[in-house]
């Protein structure tokens, strides 16, 4: 149990490491596609946290949702808006607002790392057991119904009007 | 695991995202900053979700809102693309300070 603890506290941090340095990339990184393609480590060292949390269906989710569809529309998007394929150096603010946002992101995380510190200190998961994916679905179809309804209607609702934004007529 | 390794995860994820949206220009890498934001709120959703199922094995809350937000993405990429789409053919350029029609 303890050698398993263990390996799963390695594994988290260095997991952790690869999700803020992609993010980083992605924030700062000069070249369009490669920010994407820094964003789809991220989103892979995202589900690979879920599964050390034991939520196996919702980093298949991750997966199938957010590096199968979302990363490739991102890729459309930068190909249909003909972006520089290289680098390119207008793709930020000036160093002026840069460091303001850098002091305001700082701050936040001062803040947020205050708090989370004072209040779940030293607080444990617990035992980690597998959320079986038939619990998951039992969850959303008894308590989580008429909110299940309603993002899929969200869902019908936004993609159409996706579609009527982005006809050309 | 402490609780806190997600948590403070999350923010970090989270405090990048705000530098992102804030510091890009490219409407493009905006979206994308804001994915990086849902996707800290997603990590805390699940943390917190593990820990209430470790106390009680039926509660699994914290997996069923990741899965909203998760939706709700998909549904915010598509809008937004479409949206930035829309500001690209007219005005031929994704940059966030050229869309200020309603600027005084």
């Amino acid at each position: 149990m303890l050698a398993l603890l263990v390996a799963q506290n390695i594994a988290f941090y260095v997991i952790a490491a690869l999700i803020v340095f992609g993010a980083l990339r992605v924030v700062t990184c000069k070249n369009l596609v490669h920010a994407a393609l820094w964003l789809v480590l991220v989103l892979a060292g995202v589900a690979a946290q879920y599964i050390l949390v034991a939520a196996e269906f919702v980093a298949i989710t991750q997966i199938l949702v957010y590096l199968g569809a979302i990363v490739v529309l991102f890729l459309f998007g930068i190909m249909l808006t003909r972006a520089k394929t290289g680098t390119d150096t207008d793709l930020d603010h000036g160093s002026g607002k840069k460091i303001i946002s850098g002091v305001i992101g700082l701050l936040l995380l001062g803040i947020m790392g205050y708090a989370l510190w004072d209040e779940y200190r030293g607080q444990e998961i617990g035992n980690l057991t597998v959320q079986r994916t038939a619990a998951v679905s039992d969850s959303i179809f008894s308590t989580y119904l008429l909110p299940f309804e309603v993002i899929s209607v969200l869902l019908l609702a936004a993609l159409i009007g996706a579609i009527v934004l982005a006809r050309r007529d | 695991m402490l609780i806190n390794q997600f948590l403070f995860l999350g923010a970090i994820l989270f405090c990048i995202g705000v530098y992102g949206v804030l510091v890009r220009r490219n409407l493009v890498l905006v979206l994308m900053s804001i994915e990086l934001i849902l996707n800290a709120v997603n990590i805390n959703l699940v943390a917190f979700g593990a820990m209430w199922h470790a106390t009680d094995p039926a509660n699994l809350s914290g997996q069923v809102f990741a899965l909203f937000v998760i939706a709700v993405a998909a549904a915010e990429v598509g809008v937004g693309l479409a949206l930035v789409l829309m500001i690209f053919r007219n005005r031929q350029s994704i940059d966030a300070d050229d869309v200020d029609l309603l600027k005084g």
